[in-house]
């Protein structure tokens, strides 16, 4: 249990995908001018990192290893998490209406996302079980959440500021995206192992 | 031999991939109803959202599955409506006549000073929310330009004397701008719509003499005034009725603060949007 609080809390503070990790930023920088678009990729994203940590946890242990092909790991999971995608949006459009329009419009934009690719890449060279590969892939997508949604919160404020004319857009989301950044270095220091007990 | 096995596991995987998608796209199929395309065509594509489903593509679903009449959407023009009504084989509507935004003050920083400097976020509901907004009076516009901000269209821009104006021929009473400020000092109006009373202040008119040189004072002068009795005197503030109105302009020359306003351009009529 103290394992998986670490993993979590790790991926979602220390780890941050995009503060600190620096994968998944172009939705970070395009889908983040409004809260209530921001809240549904990250919603979408939460659920496709899941399923990707889980699948492509299934296909290493199954096909990659068994067979010594591990070198081949990025390029296949390049391919799962893109059919994945495909398959989870066809299904919900079929099943789930509501869902779909919540989702629909996010799920193609990260067929083929870094930060996608990257948790279930950390996944395999942090050696995880299928429990701890879950817990990382929700919380390596917590923390996208909790980034792009402040994030979006501050440039929703921004819009209404009086920015130089020069900065204004872009630059300044830029600006502020790098002050996000540094302040999440300070949880740099936290010692979560200490913390839960974990050796 | 490491070649081969790497070629065969991604080729056979790719291929098993492929098939599986292949299999759910059949299987999963949605039903789409041909014509929700074509009506979509129709539509202005905007997506402002004022026929209150998500964007155009969501509008033309709703017409199509019998939940939005045929002329839902309030931005496009009657050709289009004649159109989608042919397309979905009923009679369209009578010709609902063209609307259009009308800002309904005239206090001008010179007419109505303002209280106090404001020097918040550029936003009129942020402003109005700051002890009624920074102008004298508190139904007056802020100036902020949220609804030239709220316009999809390009049909609202700041005047030089501070108050937002309308280009008729650009507007497409799609109401973004009407949910946009904060005092309800936009309205839809009909664009054949020739006389107005420029102001929405329902304070007495000894209040509104202290605080704007052209508001409305309620004085009924316009009321006894106008042969057809198109002039109702609402909560201090004169009402027009546009039925009745035949734009004599009597009133506009007997009202003493000059709120009411003859529209002098002729009306200019938008190009279609299809």
């Amino acid at each position: 249990m103290g394992k998986l609080l670490v993993i979590f809390f790790g991926g979602v503070l220390l780890n941050n995908f995009i503060l600190s990790r620096f994968l998944g930023i172009c939705p970070f920088i395009g889908i983040s001018q409004r809260v209530e678009t921001a809240a549904g990729m990250s919603a979408a994203v939460i659920f496709v990192m899941a399923l990707a940590s889980v699948v492509t946890w299934f296909f290493q242990h199954m096909f990659l290893i068994p067979l010594g092909l591990e070198y081949l790991q990025t390029i296949c999971f390049i391919l799962i998490i893109a059919t994945l995608v495909q398959l989870v949006e066809m299904v919900i459009q079929k099943t789930s209406p509501p869902l779909y329009q919540a989702l629909g419009i996010y799920l193609p934009l990260i067929t083929t996302n870094c930060a996608v690719l990257g948790v279930t890449l950390l996944n395999v060279t942090e050696n995880y079980n299928l429990l701890e590969a879950a817990v990382n892939g929700v919380a390596g997508a917590s923390g996208f959440a909790v980034a792009i949604l402040l994030f979006a919160a501050i440039r929703e404020r921004m819009e209404l500021s009086e920015i130089p004319e020069s900065l204004k857009g872009f630059p300044i989301a830029l600006i502020t995206a790098g002050l996000m950044s540094m302040a999440f270095l300070g949880f740099a220091g936290f010692r979560l192992e200490a913390l839960f007990g974990v050796m | 031999m490491a070649v081969i096995k790497a070629v065969l596991v991604l080729g056979l995987s790719g291929a098993l991939f492929g098939g599986i998608l292949a299999l759910a796209s059949q299987k999963f199929h949605v039903e789409r109803d041909p014509r929700e395309d074509e009506i979509a065509q129709l539509l202005p594509g905007a997506n402002c959202g004022a026929c209150g489903f998500p964007g155009c593509s969501g509008c033309a679903a709703a017409i199509v599955a019998g939940d939005a009449s045929i002329n839902a959407c309030p931005v496009m023009d009657s050709e289009c409506a004649a159109r989608i009504a042919a397309l979905m084989g009923v009679e369209s509507g009578a010709d609902t006549e063209k609307k259009v935004a009308r800002v309904f003050c005239q206090g001008a920083d010179d007419k109505c000073p303002p209280r106090y400097v404001y020097d918040g976020l550029r936003s009129c509901k942020a402003a109005h929310r700051l002890a009624g907004g920074g102008k004298s009076c508190v139904y007056g516009c802020l100036g902020l330009g949220s609804c030239v901000d709220a316009c999809m269209f390009d049909a609202i821009h700041m005047g030089p004397d501070g108050l937002p104006v309308v280009d008729e021929a650009k507007c497409t009473s799609c109401g973004l701008c009407v949910a946009a400020c904060p005092r309800g000092i936009i309205q839809l109006v009909p664009i054949s719509q020739q006389v107005t009373v420029l102001c929405t202040s329902r304070a007495r008119g000894a209040e509104v003499r202290k605080t704007c040189k052209i508001g409305c004072i309620g004085c009924g002068i316009c009321v006894k005034a106008c042969p057809q009795q198109a002039i109702t005197m609402e909560d201090n503030l004169a009402v027009i009725d546009p039925e009745k109105c035949d734009a004599c302009g009597i009133c506009v020359e007997k009202c003493p603060t000059k709120c009411i306003v003859m529209r002098d351009s002729v009306p200019i009529v938008a190009k279609s949007a299809c």
